[in-house]
């Protein structure tokens, strides 16, 4: 079996440094460096984290420059490495997993959703679990069924979880920062797609509210609710609506799951009164179902029309290429739901 | 030396059986709730191993660990009050009987899915190898844990960095209702852990001296940064899996003879024989143990009850609609 040679083993070249603009992975890995660098109770573990330097780069260098018992590679034992950071949360250490994609993750849900989300409830509030769990989700580029799932509203309905969605290289660092300071258990949802997307970077911008909306385009006329990668689907969409409709879509940018930003979602609703969640999650039961039932009870007597949901086909994701642009909202889909929605122009 | 050994085990023994007897009576007058895992014909295991333990260790136990948190001096008053779901319980009336927690006793829990001890255990035990600590964690599980896969994934990581862990199974025989034989395609669990990478031993879990001794010298060696070792213990519960369960699945003979090697007995009768004990001391020890579990059900009795539903969710309340903390 060939062996890569040690100096190709991303985990022994230097972590990234900040510029003027960065990818999502160098913005995730100057988090986890200066994560590392300002508290020894801080280790990351996950599979390929170290020497190789993590399946999308996010680790790169730190393995060099922290050494093996911060930057552990381990087994392929998803629950056993993801409750043995639950076991290090309680007795002091600050552990970031990595999971290697949500799909692995349902191999450690008893410790995400068992362990991690209940002992401080169980322990009367005695015990605590300051544990990161990152994992990338959504769908790649015919990675097929396995591969390209969504698990955002099974980890919504656990009580004692909380859930950030960086989709910008800048939220990126910003939330992931925020999450290894915290002393609950959060995941971040990262997304497949988005590591080598490229976006502004300020390291020494401040940082909003770690579970704060963002809005990422004004709009007047239909608010368009997102995150991820869907997030860059609908200012696509904007832009279309804009120049062929004169339909100004606002665009937020939802970035924490749990919990969400509902004051700014109904904010933006009573100056729309239209509103589309648009989400990669498959629809029935998914994601986007609790936003719009949140913002119906909240806003119902805003709305001019009922609140709609462009969302992923309730199909295992398939291989084909064209079938699996098909399972998945995009620019075109979403314009489409704005205009009979605003009844500006039918197809 | 022995005599005070002896000692300090058969009355360790004794608060053990007491406590679960009452915990049983507790349950039966409606005091106690829930599923309630109880430990008579167990306790050398409990009582032998952690009597061996510094009280640095972390220890890790499963959902029939009201003993080993007391022999963690974990007050049997607030181990009770727990079971009585009351404010001043251990884990404030939020964990109940199979949810004991005591951060200041490093009493790591209280455990309800067969096989999740392993991975907190471990997860402790990196954290005491990263920062080169002296201290070990002691890792509690039934031979039914052993099917789980968390077993042989957390047994290899163990291993593999060599994480001061001491595994001890007590093994009872049965997972529920179905024995050890229809379970497993090898009974002795210690011979699965050399698979991964852990060495161990079988002991007699019905001779307190026996596990007392087996862990003292397991401890030096996982202690000593030889990696984790695995301690079986042969042991057997008298009573049903739980007060549900009325155990039609063994016979009459085989309980009976094997609560004729009940390790309070066994002590008793050797602690006599020796000299080392007679039978005044042995009463003394009983009466103790009678008026200790007495206040700890007096105690539990007389404690509020929780009142705020959301306490300890999060680290502080947390509106999930209000957005932006």
């Amino acid at each position: 079996m060939k062996r890569a040679a040690p100096q190709e083993n991303a985990g022994l070249i230097a972590p990234a440094k900040a510029r003027s603009e960065l990818m999502v992975w160098e913005a995730l890995n100057i988090a986890l460096d200066q994560a590392l660098a300002a508290d020894d109770a801080v280790f990351i573990m996950g599979e390929d984290v170290g020497l190789y330097g993590g399946s999308y780069r996010v680790t790169q260098g730190l393995y060099a420059k922290y050494g093996e018992w911060r930057v552990r590679d381990t087994p392929i034992s998803e629950n056993s490495f993801t409750g043995l950071g639950v076991g290090a949360a309680l007795v002091g250490g600050r552990p970031v997993i990595e999971i290697m994609t949500v799909n692995f993750a349902l191999l450690a849900l008893d410790a995400i959703i068992n362990m991690a989300a209940k002992l401080r409830y169980m322990s009367g509030g005695k015990l605590r679990v300051p544990l990161v769990v990152r994992m990338p989700g959504g769908v790649a580029r015919q990675l097929a069924a396995q591969h390209s799932q969504r698990l955002e509203h099974t980890l919504m309905n656990v009580p004692g979880l909380r859930i950030v969605a960086p989709g910008t290289a800048q939220d990126s660092y910003w939330q992931l920062t925020q999450a290894v300071r915290d002393d609950d258990p959060i995941i971040v949802l990262e997304h497949e797609l988005l590591y080598f997307k490229k976006g502004p970077f300020d390291i020494h911008a401040e940082a909003p509210p770690m579970h704060g909306a963002a809005v990422r385009r004004a709009g007047a006329h239909v608010t368009l609710i997102a995150w991820h990668r869907m997030v860059d689907v609908c200012l696509q969409a904007a832009d279309k609506l804009a120049s062929e409709d004169d339909i100004a879509a606002e665009v937020i940018d939802l970035r924490s799951l749990k919990p969400i930003d509902l004051p700014l979602l109904t904010a933006s609703l009573k100056k729309t009164h239209r509103a589309i969640v648009v989400e990669e999650d498959c629809k029935f039961a998914g994601a986007g179902a609790e936003i719009v039932a949140a913002l119906q009870e909240a806003a119902f007597y805003e709305l001019d029309a009922p609140i709609a949901r462009v969302a992923g086909a309730d199909v295992p994701t398939p291989y084909n290429g064209d079938l699996e642009a098909a399972s998945i909202p995009d620019a075109d889909a979403v314009t489409l739901a704005v205009r009979r929605m605003v009844g500006a122009r039918e197809e | 030396m022995q005599r005070d050994l002896v000692k300090q085990l058969l009355y360790d023994m004794l608060l053990a059986r007491r406590f679960e007897e009452a915990a049983a009576e507790q349950y039966t007058q409606g005091k106690v709730a829930g599923f309630l895992h109880l430990y008579p014909g167990e306790e050398a295991v409990a009582v032998g191993s952690l009597r061996a333990a510094e009280p640095g260790d972390y220890v890790v136990s499963t959902y029939r660990e009201h003993v080993h948190a007391l022999m963690r001096d974990v007050p049997p008053g607030a181990v009770m009050a727990e079971m009585f779901g009351r404010a001043t319980g251990c884990s404030g009336g939020y964990g109940g009987s199979m949810h004991l927690f005591s951060a200041e006793h490093r009493f790591l829990g209280g455990y309800a899915i067969v096989g999740e001890t392993f991975p907190v255990a471990i997860g402790a035990g990196y954290w005491l190898a990263m920062n080169r600590s002296p201290d070990v964690v002691l890792c509690f599980f039934g031979e039914g844990a052993a099917n789980q896969g968390t077993f042989h994934e957390s047994l290899n990581m163990a291993a593999l960095w060599k994480l001061p862990v001491l595994f001890i199974c007590e093994n009872n025989h049965y997972q529920i209702g179905t024995e050890v034989h229809r379970q497993a395609a090898v009974v002795e669990v210690y011979k699965r852990g050399c698979g991964n990478g852990v060495p161990g031993r079988r002991v007699d879990g019905m001779d307190v001296l026996a596990v007392h001794q087996a862990a003292r010298d397991a401890l030096e060696q996982v202690r000593g940064g030889n990696g984790p070792f695995l301690l079986e213990c042969d042991t057997y519960r008298f009573r049903g899996h739980s007060m549900a369960d009325g155990g039609a699945y063994r016979s009459a003979l085989e309980v009976a003879e094997l609560k004729a090697r009940d390790p309070l007995l066994n002590l008793r009768n050797r602690a006599l024989e020796n000299g080392w004990l007679n039978e005044e001391d042995i009463e003394a020890l009983h009466q103790k143990a009678h008026g200790v579990v007495e206040e700890a059900i007096r105690f539990a009795g007389q404690s509020p009850a929780p009142d705020d539903l959301y306490q300890g969710v999060y680290r502080r309340p947390l509106d999930l609609y209000a957005g932006r903390p």
